[in-house]
Parts: structure tokens; sequence; C-alpha cells
């Protein structure tokens, strides 16, 4: 089956004072339909970067995306006109953020937030838009749609307001759904409904699911690939399964490694990465990651690794594995 | 919601109280009374003719008395005489309230049709070269007294039209109104403006940064839609507070404009009795300005809550 979505060498830079900022670098993947591809790293790592954009949402100034192909459905959307890809956004590619707090407008109902969505891109009647609306909200599990639609925000709790998001995203059956940190903000509870959710709607849909978290915990439970981003560059992919029961990076093992475990040692202190990200307006020359790596030898702080194939499907960007 | 603003009326009559109290003890504060000035000024010079003028017109009672005169007075609809022309107060003030009504009224609109829009264009093209002129524009303003920008005004018509947009009769059509009015009002409204735009720019820079407007971006709207739809309705929230705050600021201008342009309003004849320590008339001019400034800002609280379904709904 051809890929729905399919990024290729997408490269996202910032111009600022400090220098030019290399959020995304080279960066490539590809998502079947009703596949979820998880995007994992730490805080700053061009998780979120490369989320917005495939959305060509990256604010330009001083955001510019220099090169690369994201492709939906054929269609490359970094070749597109600035009126052909508000066509797309929504319609093809919709996007869910990680605060439903204060991602919905406080003002407008949010029964009209999603018929706004609707009418945008379907010629429908501003009735059937606010009907598609209630059953959406129906479709995300929320009990009393048709008064819940007209609501406002505040008048919701956050899980119920990421549902209505997920309820907008996914309103004209876009054949791609971003969920950045999608239940980063939500309790533990909460944050499995909405995976579940996301995970249903995936498979009745068929949408592919690009998934943005530093949670391994949430990849493990829903994604079927996942790729590890650091300092803007991809270091590793592969299957979820195998990324986790035989992680080829120093990177990853070390993120594996300081997830808590129950039941550990008492007193036993947790483990970390030493370290932080480098900034990314000064990398350094070689793997961005050796100046934190046990493993690094010479030619890691002189030339950056490419990625390749270590196992079957399983690709790592490093020297030494 | 009923209970919202019984509590603000309640609110409204406190004030009102306060400053009925303020206006009156500060007119008796200031040194002299109509007696004195007429004797000052006037040439009288026989001083049992000015102790029964004192006592015919109350001012040797205690204070508390002539506050409760008023106030009873003013219960009843009796605004009293003035003591220059000796004529009702309200037959003085009624025609004149129209000409300062449309003149006020001009003003804001002016302030929020050009404060508005200008603030948006301002933020939207945030530090271009737009942007700047705009905010040296309000800045420059903003620092301008209006009476210097009357006098200003009225010079540039001199010399540029040969005209005056000066008031001789009362304009009878609002055409004719608007075509008077315009340029006063265009001059008393320019710091109302002003403080909109500033205002209306830095709301709407912060709403533009919010996670909602990049939502509405994300579902692939344009520009404008996102601009209008779903970032100014966000940010002229502040805006509408300060409508009702800059109403009390009008009032200020309008007494200097009002001179400037020789318009026979409220404001101007305000300055006036003052000047002959017209109680009466004074008193109860101030109270008609509080109220109207009091009324002014009910009205904007209601708006807010009509624009705001956080405020609306808790209330």
């Amino acid at each position: 089956m051809a890929p729905v979505l399919e990024v290729s060498g997408l490269t996202t830079v910032f111009h600022t004072r400090g220098g030019i900022v290399r959020a995304v670098q080279d960066v490539s993947f590809s998502v079947e339909a009703g596949e979820t591809l998880a995007i994992v790293g730490e805080s700053g790592c061009g998780k979120t970067m490369t989320a917005l954009s495939l959305m060509r949402l990256i604010p330009s100034p001083p955001g510019q995306i220099t090169a690369g192909m994201v492709k939906v459905a054929g269609t490359d959307l970094l070749a597109l006109d600035e009126a052909s890809m508000r066509r797309m956004r929504g319609s093809q590619i919709a996007m869910i953020f990680q605060e439903p707090m204060t991602a919905l407008n406080p003002l407008l109902t949010v029964g009209r937030q999603i018929a706004e969505m609707v009418s945008l891109h379907e010629n429908v009647s501003r009735r059937a838009a606010n009907a598609r609306a209630v059953e959406m909200l129906h479709h995300v599990r929320i009990p009393a749609p048709e008064r819940r639609a007209r609501e406002y925000p505040h008048q919701m709790s956050g899980g119920m307001r990421q549902r209505a998001m997920i309820a907008m995203a996914l309103a004209c059956k876009p054949k791609v759904l971003i969920a950045d940190e999608p239940t980063t903000a939500l309790d533990v509870t909460i944050q499995a409904q909405v995976l579940d959710l996301i995970g249903d709607l995936r498979k009745e849909l068929g949408t592919a699911v690009v998934l943005i978290t530093h949670d391994l915990g949430v990849v493990a439970e829903t994604a079927d690939r996942m790729i590890v981003m650091y300092a803007g560059r991809k270091v590793e992919e592969g299957r979820t399964k195998d990324l986790f029961a035989d992680p080829c990076h120093p990177y990853l093992q070390g993120l594996l490694a300081s997830v808590p475990r129950f039941g550990g040692g008492e007193g036993e202190r947790l483990r970390e990465i030493p370290g932080i990200v480098p900034p990314l307006n000064d990398l350094p020359k070689g793997c961005a990651f050796a100046p934190r790596c046990q493993s690094a030898i010479g030619r890691c702080r002189d030339e950056v690794p490419p990625l390749e194939p270590k196992r079957p499907g399983h690709a790592a960007a490093c020297w030494v594995t | 919601m009923l209970d919202y603003i019984l509590r603000r009326i309640g609110l409204m009559v406190l004030t009102l109280f306060g400053v009925s109290v303020a206006i009156f003890l500060l007119l008796r504060i200031v040194p002299g009374n109509i007696a004195d000035i007429l004797f000052d000024s006037a040439g009288l010079v026989d001083p049992a003719e000015k102790q029964q003028i004192i006592t015919d017109l109350g001012l040797d009672q205690p204070l508390v008395t002539q506050y409760v005169h008023w106030i009873a007075g003013l219960a009843h609809g009796d605004l009293g005489y003035s003591y220059v022309s000796e004529k009702p107060v309200l037959d003085e003030v009624l025609p004149r309230i129209p000409i300062t009504a449309k003149l006020a009224g001009l003003a804001l609109l002016f302030a929020v049709c050009t404060g508005v829009p200008f603030g948006v264009i301002s933020a939207v093209r945030q530090n271009s070269w737009l942007d700047y002129v705009l905010r040296v524009i309000s800045l420059a303003a903003l620092s301008m007294p209006s009476f210097w920008l009357g006098l200003l005004v009225l010079m540039g018509f001199v010399n540029w039209f040969g005209i005056l947009p000066i008031y001789d009769k009362a304009p009878a059509t609002w055409g004719a109104a608007i075509l008077m009015f315009g340029v006063p009002a265009a001059t008393v409204g320019f710091r109302s403006s002003a403080l909109i735009m500033r205002l209306t720019r830095s709301s709407m820079l912060e709403v533009l940064r919010q996670d909602y407007v990049r939502t509405a971006r994300s579902k692939g709207l344009s520009e404008p839609a996102v601009t209008f739809i779903h970032a100014l309705r966000n940010a002229v929230l502040p805006v509408i507070t300060t409508i009702g705050i800059e109403t009390a600021f009008l009032f200020g201008g309008l007494i200097v404009t009002e001179t400037v342009f020789n318009i026979p309003g409220v404001a101007r004849f305000l300055v006036e009795a003052i000047r002959w320590r017209d109680y009466p008339m004074v008193q109860n001019l101030v109270m008609f300005i509080a109220i109207v400034v009091v009324l002014v800002n009910l009205i904007v609280d209601l708006a807010y809550m009509f624009v705001d379904p956080r405020i609306r709904l808790r209330a």
C-alpha cells in the first residue's frame, strides 16, 4: 500500500539574531493509511517544528522551510501556493494541539468551531454543518452532544475539550492527523481515554496518525512505528516493538533507561542522560549527541553519522553501534 | 444576570452620591461666591446689598442645609435657578444637551472607527513602515493637548480653505450636523482614537500569539478570517472597557473644543458657570455629566457581557 504521508529531506530553519537555528534537518518518514507513527524526543528536539512544517504553519519570518517534500496522497504540500495549501489544511491534513485549554476560541461555541471547519471545506448548508458538528461530538463520545455543541470551551473539562479538538480535526475526514502531545496536559485516566479514542477513529476512518510525544509509555501503547529525533535530526527509526526491545542509538538507550520502573530498588536513583540538548544555533560538528554520549569515539565528534539500517526494518544514525 | 445588573445599579447610585458630595464641597472650597464676584467685578459697592444677595441665595446657611436643599430639590426634579440668568437651570441646559451629545457621539464614533481598524492594521503588519507611521501618529496624538490641536486645525482651515468650521446656527439635518461637527469631533476624538489604536494593537498582538489563532489557521481559514473572526473578537474586549473610561475624558476635551470652535454646548457653558460660581448650574451640570459617564460604563459592562460568554454565563 502506498503511504498517505511521505516526508523526505524536510529541513526547517529559523533566522534569529543568534544565527541560524536548525530546527528540523533532513527528516524523512512515511505513514500509511490507518497507521500510527510516533515522533519521540526531548523538549526542543524539533518534534513540534516538524509537525508545524507539515502543516506549513511555521511562523514566517523568522521560520523557513528550506528543503524537502511533504506529500499527502501524492500532492507535495511544499509546492502549493498559499490558497491551495489552505484548502489542504483541515480537509487533507489536520492537527490537534497540546493545550486543550487554550487551543479553542473562548468566544465561540464548540459547535460553531467544528461547523466552521465543515463549511470551510465542504459545500454544505449552515444547518448541515451544525448537524455534522453534533454528529462529530457524538462520535468522540461526548455525552449530550446537542447541548455541548451550544456550549463554550470554558464550560468543558480539559479532556472534553481535547475530544472536541479531535472532533474538529476529523470533521472533514482528513487523510493525515497530526497529534502534537495530545495528552500531555491531561490527567492519566483521561489520557488513556483520549488515546483510545484516537486509535479507534484511526481504524474507523483509515486516518494516518503522526503522534508527537515525549512519553515513551504512550508510544509503546499506541504507535506501530516510531522515529526518534535529537537536535532536529532523525536518529533512529523502526517498528515500535523492535526499538523498545533492542534500541541501537545510545540516545534511545538512554531514554529507555531513564523511564522509572515500578518496583525498582528502594532508594535507587533514576537514571538520566547527563548534559542537555545542545542549542540548535550552535550544534557540534559531528553527532549532536556525542557530548552526552558515553560510548562516543573520535569520529563521532567530527562527522555526522548517516542513518543506516542496523537490523531489518530498523535504522539508526550512529558510528558506534 | 439580573442580580448582577441590580448590583451594578446600586454601585452607580453610590458613585453618584460620592460625586454630588465632592462637587458640592469643591465648589464651596473655591474662594469667592457669586456675591463676591459681583462686587469685585461688576462695580457694586453697598455691603448691605451684598448681604441681601447672600441671604436671598441661602449662601449663609450651614453647608449641610444647603446640600440637603439641593438634593431634595433634585429628587423632585427641581434643579433650581441660575444665579446669573435667574432662569430655571433646566431651561438653560436642555437646549444645549443635543449639541454636546452630537459632538460627543461623533467624537466617540470617530475614535472607535479609526482606532480599531488602524490598531488591527498595525498589529497584523507589525514592524512594517505602516506600523511605525501609525505608532508615531498615535503617540503624537496622545501627547497633544486638545486645545492646541483645535487651534492648529482652525489655523489650517483658514490657511488652506479660507473658511472656518465655526458654529453659527443649529444644523437642520444630520448631514449638516456631521459637516458642522465633523472637524471638532475629530479634534476631540483624536486622543481617544490614538489610545484605542494603541490598545487594539497590543491586544491584537497578544491574541495573535494565542493557541486558538494557530488552531484557526490549522483549519485552513484565510488570514482575514483568522484576523476578524477569531482574533479581533478577542482583542476588542479590553478596548470596550476603555471606551467607557474614555467617555469621562471626552468631557475634558469637549470643554476646550467647544470653546475653540465656539460651539454653544454644555461643556463650554459649564466653564462659564464655574467662573460665576453659579452653584446650582455647576452642581447640576456635573451631576448630569456624572450620570452620563456612569450610564455609559454600565452599558459598556453589559456589552462586555454580551461579547464574552465567560462573563455572561458566570454572572
